[in-house]
């Protein structure tokens, strides 16, 4: 089970926190900052797990930001890995290109994707073809419904 | 107020602004973020829905990037959820998840907005509910959406129906009576053709099986069918999971599963897969020959990709396996010694693991020279990890592949030379457990003991305090195997001690209090010696004077009776302190040629290497340094330094004395000083060894002794009984005192000593097991008999040693008795009784625990299963204590349950009242009550409802649970398997 996934950026800023364990706000805070400290560092040529207090980070570096993901012990690392690249597929479809300043201002898109590829810990999609087309779909929903809502006099 | 409102609406930054400007004022970006905040909190009070929820969207915001606490806007975000729109239910949503927790006050007011929009036509409405109850329910909300969460499960919508199926792990876990809603759809749910569902369901068993894997075998069947069928990997994974835990409880399973998954290896290109089978194998099916090979074939693959990752995984597999195949690691042996070079922490440490898997009898000392030289060479924290797993195999079952003592000795002493070594603890408590636990070793443990403490260098290293503070115990304990005591004494007393916490400071006064009464002893011993032979007329060779300055090594052989009183050791009579020096002497010329054989001609000229000067500049110099240290502020080195010096006083007047009244005072037996340290030598002698855990059991109780079952009864009697037994010990108050009456006190402790006898030993076993129980008269003991800090790491390490022989169940008695044939037999290693019987005693109770599993399950049928996963949800760092309450509450509604239908409306009723009650609103609670009984009564039609179904279908379920887990293995099973 995915406990939390993360992504920051070289300089340890957190673009997207997402915690499927209740966490304290301050225990979050310290979270981010271990396992970003543990990332940081590491040589592209080690391997892509950590260890994490009793679980294990399963992260990956694209450009400047860092995907971690961390999972039980027992889970299967190079699964999560395959996960995190189809998830920045996913975003890469999205925003064509994507890159951190997508993330930055787009949020609560970001959220709605995660929340469509990953639920209650568990990978809700693992084919991308599949996953797309309904977030898609999800997307127009969402684009009819702001366009709905924008003029709004009461 | 409806004009600011407008005014609001118009002016209103939305997220993007707030973002933009957040970017553009990097610099002073926490007064950015107050004035932000500022804004939000006037915003999000705004009648204005449309306002709030884009005040509470850019909170969520900053609080998630930011940690901001956004606990402030509980109330407003269910406010933002209850909006018709879409678009603000969603940001209220979002808000409520990353916010709120099982403390949340408003928590309650929850329950209705996630039922009224979990039956919304609307299914991205649904969604949006359900993801909401997925992180945040809790025991309430769980209860309460149960139906809802039912309904759904068999909606005609994949896209709600899986997320349903994903929330239902959550439900399950907070409200374990949820199971006997839901299973049966979820179970059916297995069958879907959409692979996307059963996915799903998959994901929701696996973390189920996790916790409690039995109570899902019957489902085997239907795993089986999808590891055979299915070509998703993602699932195959996911059953894989499952099967790896079934099959260790099933090996009929095992066997069922081999082929398909030998099928998977072979055919598979992708990764993750090949090494879920790798893992599965390695973990659940290594009995199966050739499924092991090829597993292993397949990990070689991996260790030799140029892939980091899969490099590791390989080495991880094999380090599994390692334990039942060690061929696997043998055949990669270049490999896993080539990566212990690797740059990788990970890849590292694992192949550290593997090399120390290869340990053996005949290896280790190799295989130690070559880490040892590895740690030298390596960064700090990978340096201890070496360090740290060489003590730990080594010193595995009682020190198993250690043949050659001296040399372990010698590499302990080694070890804590590393510059980064910081096993400091470690290293301290193997040193002062192969001390007691090897007498052969003895010798070599003083001698490393002496190089590391009269390295000045050592101690300026903090790490290092702890193996000193052995080192100063084994030197003082085991005074009579040192070469040298007055450059023993000097080590123990040079000024840079003065760089030691206070507790190995204290240990080391008491160290010196033993050398010192050691080399004083010697001193009388021979003076009388002398003397007797002078009397006997052998003037003719042995004046000592003629030996003047020159240092035996051996001088101190002399004294050691430790060998001879250990010969009986276990025995915890007092030694008879009243030899006569002849039979002493002979006694020891005994000794001297069995424990050093070169001492063996010198030793009738060691005797007269003690010289007036010599012990003179040695009280002058323990004097000198102890000195200040008797007005330390630590009460331990204070009153140890008191003692010391205490006795000192008492015994430099009659050392100085010959010199005026000639030498035959001193000769003559029984003067007070000579009396003092004889006796304070036989309390030191007194051989401390490991006390088996188990020893007080050993104690046959004595006839006509009736024993109290009230344990602080007890405690008195035994204070009563040790109270003057510890002062007729304390030889070293006295020495305070000007006067010193040691003939009183002597004749004292010998009267006691006498009738005593029998129940001291009893005694003295229980004081060495219940040291706690014993606090007062031991500290009395302190002076005479024992040196209590020793004891602790004593007992930690027998600890460390029985979670050592837990590990491995492996035979003591065979271990023992394999004697080795090598040149030079392996000493004895000293064995508690106690070792084994913990182990007899843990094991039941590891069967215990799984029996009562099966209990479990027989007992709650297949519905037990979330009672056991809940109760480990409370290993879950998250998990908060509030919930753990409530499940509790919880339990013996279950059970009621269990027994009889009938009395679930009162029992979950009452229940439910206890549980807000612990909320402490009354007003609330009694709404949410009769909301609650509203609801309970429809659940509890449409339970009755479904109840016959269920039971209907659930019937052969439960058929094959309470067969497979009252017969431990029955026939079912097979069935089942096809």
């Amino acid at each position: 089970m995915i406990r939390f996934i993360l992504l920051q950026n070289r300089q340890g800023k957190t673009r997207l926190a997402k915690y499927y364990v209740p966490l304290e706000d301050s225990e979050k805070h310290k979270v981010e900052y271990e396992v970003h400290r543990l990332v940081v560092n590491r040589d592209p040529k080690f391997t892509n797990f950590v260890e994490f207090r009793t679980h294990k980070v399963i992260y990956r570096r694209y450009a400047g930001l860092f995907f971690s993901l961390c999972v039980d012990i027992t889970d299967n690392e190079l699964a999560y890995l395959e996960c995190i690249h189809l998830f920045v597929e996913i975003l890469d479809h999205f925003f064509s290109n994507v890159c951190e300043l997508d993330l930055v201002f787009n949020f609560h898109k970001v959220y709605l994707i995660l929340d469509e590829f990953i639920l209650a810990g568990e990978l809700q999609e693992t084919s991308k073809r599949v996953c797309i087309f309904l977030n898609f779909v999800f997307w127009l929903f969402l684009v009819w419904l702001e366009l709905m809502s924008m003029p709004y006099p009461s | 107020m409806a004009g600011a409102s407008i005014m609001e609406t118009l002016f209103q930054r939305n997220l993007e602004d707030l973002i933009k400007a957040s970017r553009q004022q990097q610099v002073r970006e926490s007064l950015f973020i107050s004035k932000s905040m500022d804004e939000i909190r006037r915003e999000i009070k705004s009648t204005d829905l449309h306002t709030k929820s884009i005040a509470l969207q850019k909170l969520s915001y900053l609080s998630s990037l930011h940690g901001l606490d956004m606990s402030f806007a509980a109330f407003h975000a269910i406010e933002v959820v209850s909006s018709p729109q879409f678009l603000h239910k969603k940001i209220g949503y979002h808000a409520i998840t990353q916010s709120f927790n099982d403390d949340t006050p408003v928590m309650l007011l929850i329950t209705n907005q996630l039922r009224k929009d979990m039956n919304s036509s609307n299914h991205f409405e649904v969604s949006l509910a359900l993801e909401c109850l997925s992180r945040i329910g809790n025991i309430d909300l769980a209860r309460d959406l149960t139906p809802e969460v039912f309904t759904l499960l068999s909606s005609i919508k994949a896209f709600v129906k899986k997320k349903a199926i994903a929330v239902v792990l959550r439900v399950f876990e907070k409200y374990p009576d949820a199971v006997r809603v839901c299973f049966k759809r979820l179970v059916e749910n297995l069958e879907s053709s959409d692979p996307i569902i059963v996915s799903a369901v998959i994901g929701v068993f696996c973390e189920l099986s996790l916790k409690d894997p039995r109570s899902y075998l019957p489902l085997a069947p239907e795993f089986y069918k999808i590891l055979v069928d299915s070509k998703n990997n993602w699932l195959l994974i996911k059953v894989l999971k499952i099967f790896a835990k079934l099959a260790s409880l099933e090996p009929r399973l095992a066997k069922r599963i081999a082929d398909p998954i030998c099928e998977h290896m072979r055919r598979t290109g992708a990764k993750s897969l090949m090494f879920e089978c790798i893992k599965t194998v390695v973990s659940s099916l290594s009995e199966y020959e050739s499924a092991v090979k090829l597993a292993v074939v397949k990990i070689q693959e991996f260790l030799v990709d140029d892939d980091p990752n899969l490099k590791y995984l390989g080495l991880h597999a094999l380090s599994t396996i390692a334990p039942k195949h060690l061929w696997a690691v043998l055949e990669n042996k270049e490999f896993v010694i080539k990566s212990l070079s690797d740059g990788d922490f990970n890849i590292k440490l694992e192949s550290l693991r593997l090399v120390m898997a290869m340990v053996s009898e005949s290896n280790v000392a190799e295989i130690t020279r070559v880490l040892v030289n590895y740690a030298l060479k390596s960064d700090p924290e990978f340096c201890n990890k070496i360090l740290g797993s060489i003590l730990s195999t080594c010193s595995k079952n009682l020190y198993e592949v250690i043949v050659d003592f001296d040399w372990y000795a010698s590499l302990l002493g080694e070890m804590a030379r590393i510059p980064h070594c910081q096993k400091g603890e470690e290293i301290e408590n193997q040193l002062i457990d192969i001390g007691m636990r090897v007498k052969d070793v003895r010798p070599e443990l003083v001698h490393v003991s002496r190089d590391l403490l009269i390295d000045p260098a050592l101690l300026g290293n903090p790490f290092l305090h702890n193996i000193l503070s052995a080192a100063a115990w084994l030197s003082g304990e085991y005074v009579e195997f040192s070469r040298n005591p007055f450059e023993l004494m000097e080590a123990l007393l040079q000024p840079r001690t003065s760089l030691l916490p206070s507790s190995i400071r204290a240990m080391y006064v008491q160290s010196t209090f033993k050398v010192l009464i050691s080399y004083v002893h010697s001193y009388f011993l021979h003076k009388e010696n002398v003397a007797s032979s002078i009397d006997s007329g052998n003037q003719a060779s042995e004046v000592p004077e003629s030996f003047s300055q020159r240092k035996f090594p051996e001088s101190s052989d002399l004294t050691s009776e430790a060998p001879a009183c250990s010969e009986q050791d276990g025995d915890f009579n007092p030694r008879d302190s009243n030899q006569s020096f002849e039979d002493l002497s002979t006694e020891n010329d005994g000794d001297v040629t069995v424990t050093h054989g070169q001492a063996s001609t010198s030793a009738s000229l060691g005797k007269n290497s003690f010289t007036q000067e010599s012990i003179v500049n040695l009280l002058n110099l323990v004097e000198l340094a102890l000195g200040p240290l008797s007005r330390s502020h630590d009460v331990e080195i204070q009153e140890r330094t008191k003692n010391v010096l205490g006795f000192i006083d008492l015994i430099k007047k009659e050392i100085l004395n010959p010199i005026i009244q000639g030498e035959q005072y001193l000769a003559r037996e029984g003067t007070e000083a000579s009396n003092a340290v004889k006796l304070m030598r036989d309390a030191f002698s007194k051989e401390l060894g490991p006390v088996s855990t188990s020893a007080q059991e050993r104690v046959a109780v004595p006839d006509g002794l009736t024993l109290k079952e009230d344990l602080s009864d007890l405690e008195m009697i035994c204070g009563d009984a040790l109270l003057p037994l510890s002062s007729s010990f304390s030889l070293g108050s006295p020495q305070y005192g000007e006067k010193f009456d040691a003939p009183l006190s002597n004749l004292q402790s010998k009267d006691e000593s006498e009738p005593l006898k029998e129940s001291t030993s009893l005694l003295a076993e229980h004081r060495k097991r219940h040291g706690l129980y014993y606090l007062s008269s031991e500290m009395g003991e302190i002076v005479s008999n024992e040196y209590p800090p020793a004891n602790d790491p004593m007992s930690q390490d027998k600890l460390s040693d029985d979670a050592a022989d837990l590990v491995k169940l492996t035979e003591q008695s065979v271990a023992s008795k394999k004697k080795p044939n090598n040149v030079k037999p392996r000493p004895v290693v000293l064995k508690l009784d106690g070792d084994e019987i913990a182990i007899a005693a843990k094991k039941p109770e590891l069967n215990s625990g799984m029996l009562s599993g099966a209990v479990r399950d027989v007992l709650l049928g297949s519905e037990a299963l979330p009672t056991s996963s809940r109760s480990n949800l409370s290993d879950k760092p998250s998990s908060n204590k509030k919930g753990k309450e409530k499940l509790n509450t919880d339990l013996p509604l279950e059970s009621k349950d269990n027994l009889g239908g009938e009395e679930m409306p009162g029992g979950a009723a009452s229940s439910r009242k206890s549980k807000h009650r612990s909320h402490g609103k009354e007003r609330r609670h009694k709404s949410v009550g009769k909301n609650g009984e509203e609801k309970e009564d429809n659940s509890q039609k449409k339970e009755t409802q479904k109840s016959n179904h269920r039971h209907g279908r659930h019937k052969p379920r439960q058929k094959a649970d309470g067969p497979l887990n009252v017969v431990a293995q029955t026939p079912v099973i097979p069935d089942f398997l096809l």
